[in-house]
């Protein structure tokens, strides 16, 4: 009988001990490492784009020409097309005589860092971002319904207006890079890193 | 008719009547929802009568869409190209979703999300694309913190409240993907440095961005405050870089491209940039440490005796470590209470209890971050960059004066 009862004694104490274990595999700090570590190398998800939906979005240019698409375009056209499109809220061409407050920044100025406002001329350190943010963003009221040429031509034409390059220069993929901005030798990049220096 | 009512609220047309109000339930079922609750949120307070008594009569039942109270009214303040919140309003760090501050460039554009889609190329293993569906099904994280534009500060007059002098910063719980995830996903290039993140809106925004934001805490989220992210915010996705610039956080984000070099973006080289002596300062992610007094502040009057000072200090680089109230027009420094818990790149609430005797003075409050980046002064700001450096990235410390009558005015320096 004795026998018996230790046996059973024994039996649930073993059983409380078991349940202490499995309780305690049970705490979140042990879950949690199981949850990272289960991660897959991939979930799948997604599926691959093809060549023509990348082209289709692939928009951006970069300063060292890459993905600047075909065509050429002159300052001439671009003379003709900034009247058509870009004047009614960027001023005319004629630096220091603004009537009423434009709608858009003023473009054109000369290349004296000194001067205000912020003009291609003074403050662009890049050709290419023109070209890029031409073909994104404008004209304001209709984005995105300019061809290549089109968009050449305007960017040589507003480069011209800021005296950087010459009328009647055409531009394309290839020298549009090449162009130096005035502006570009000002630019600095921000180095602070937090701590008590005020800079 | 009723149109016309809605645009023109008469007071007739949008009082509700005492009989109204005592048919109680049965009302609030046929409450048209077009009428008094549309306007409680229209811009100008519309009051309901006053009841005299409202334990002796039964009000409105449940409705689907909570509202305001009809004697609270705080509202974004708009311009053309943005809107500010009300700091003034808050008594917390989150910004209810339809007060957060808004920044724009070609309006906000109105995205199907069952047809968005992101792309991910460039610098990969493997170019890929994925539908709302695919970025919900990954790993979801939530992260408070705040988001602030580059070009956050006004000053220049007396009459200016909080929302005027910094109101285009809010913060809310957003929850979404680590973009860490999802670069897993596709196999970053070692090679690739830069990222370029664009927009679907109508000005296609892009920014370039360092990878190692990506690898660090940088995240792609849909929902704001527990629900989908409003249209403004970027409905149905957006980049969110904690700590870094607003125009960074690509709104309606449609595609990432991973490079070896920046783009040089109009928004990252003509705006966004700023003179400083005589150089050009580009690439200024980080938003540095300041605060702002939100009570007492212009319009409002105190009285003298025993005043709560209340307002926020953040950092872009961590936790907001101290912030110090002088009541003495910056003579000498007391420490704030800070409302725990104190999160990195977070709106962080302070606290100082004040006993006004009356007299004329100042009373500011400046932060100092876990960096142990001091909050500058104006003064500071303009001999280490010069007079011609605009509005970027300008934290300086702000003052209210404190008149004897009460009144609180904005301290114009500059």
């Amino acid at each position: 009988m004795k026998i018996a009862l230790l046996f059973i004694f024994i039996c649930m104490a073993l059983l409380a001990l078991m349940a202490f274990r499995v309780s305690s595999v049970k705490s979140p700090g042990l879950l949690q490492l199981t949850d990272t570590t289960k991660w897959p190398a991939r979930f799948g998800f997604g599926h691959t784009p093809t060549a023509q939906e990348i082209a289709a979005w692939d928009i951006d240019v970069r300063p060292d020409g890459k993905d600047l698409p075909k065509g050429q375009g002159d300052t001439e056209k671009g003379k003709a097309l900034y009247a058509l499109k870009c004047a009614a809220c960027h001023g005319g061409n004629t630096v220091g005589a603004p009537g009423a407050k434009l709608l858009g920044p003023v473009l054109i100025g000369d290349t004296s860092a000194k001067s205000k406002p912020k003009t291609i001329g003074n403050y662009w350190p890049y050709a290419t971002t023109l070209f890029d943010y031409v073909r994104r963003a404008m004209p304001y009221n209709q984005p995105g319904s300019l061809t290549n040429d089109e968009i050449y031509s305007i960017t040589a034409y507003l480069l011209n207006a800021n005296k950087i390059i010459k009328t009647g220069t055409v531009l394309n993929a290839q020298n549009l890079p090449k162009i130096i901005m005035p502006a570009k030798k000002l630019f600095i990049i921000d180095d602070r890193k937090g701590g008590p220096e005020v800079k | 008719m009723k149109k016309i009512d809605e645009k023109q609220p008469s007071a007739k047309s949008i009082k509700i009547s005492r009989r109204t109000l005592l048919s109680g339930v049965v009302a609030a079922a046929i409450l048209p929802v077009n009428t008094f609750a549309n306007y409680v949120q229209t811009g100008a307070p519309v009051l309901p009568e006053p009841v005299d008594d409202p334990t002796k009569i039964p009000g409105p039942g449940p409705t689907p869409v909570g509202k305001r109270s009809p004697f609270e009214n705080p509202v974004r303040k708009p311009s053309d190209i943005s809107s500010r919140t009300p700091l003034q309003d808050m008594y917390g760090t989150i910004t209810p979703a339809d007060l957060h501050y808004e920044r724009h460039h070609a309006g906000v554009p109105v995205i199907d999300p069952a047809k968005h889609e992101l792309l991910i190329h460039g610098l990969v293993e493997r170019p890929m694309k994925f539908t709302l569906a695919d970025i919900n099904r990954f790993p979801s994280v939530s992260r408070i913190c705040f988001l602030e534009c580059a070009g956050n500060f006004r000053t220049g007059k007396e009459e200016l409240t909080p929302q005027d002098v910094l109101g285009l910063t809010s913060q809310s719980e957003w929850t979404g993907v680590m973009l860490s995830t999802i670069f897993r996903e596709v196999g970053v290039d070692p090679k690739a440095k830069w990222f370029l993140a664009e927009g679907s809106d109508a000005a296609v925004m892009t920014r370039s961005i360092p990878v190692a934001k990506a690898w660090d805490d940088a995240m792609i989220v849909y929902a704001q405050n527990g629900e989908a992210m409003r249209p403004e915010q970027g409905y149905p996705i957006r980049l969110l870089l904690p700590g870094f610039e607003g125009n960074m956080n690509i709104k309606w984000l449609r595609r990432i491209e991973l490079s070896d070099q920046p783009y040089m973006t109009r928004e990252e080289t003509s705006k966004y940039t700023y003179p400083v002596k005589d150089k050009i300062r580009m690439f200024s992610f980080a938003m540095d440490a300041r605060s702002i007094i939100t009570y007492p502040s212009y319009p409002q009057k105190i009285e003298r005796g025993w005043i709560e000072i209340r307002g926020i200090a953040w950092s872009g680089r961590g936790k907001v470590a101290k912030v110090e109230i002088s009541t003495d027009a910056g003579k000498t420094w007391q420490l704030a209470n800070l409302q725990e818990p104190v999160l990195s790149k977070a709106h962080t609430y302070f606290r100082y209890l004040w006993n006004w005797n009356g007299n004329s003075t100042e009373i500011l409050s400046r932060v100092t971050d876990e960096t142990g980046y001091l909050q500058p002064t104006l003064k500071q700001l303009i001999e280490v960059r010069g007079t011609a450096s605009g509005g970027y990235h300008m934290n300086p410390i702000t003052a209210w004066q404190v008149k004897t009558d009460g009144s609180v005015l904005f301290k114009p320096e500059g």
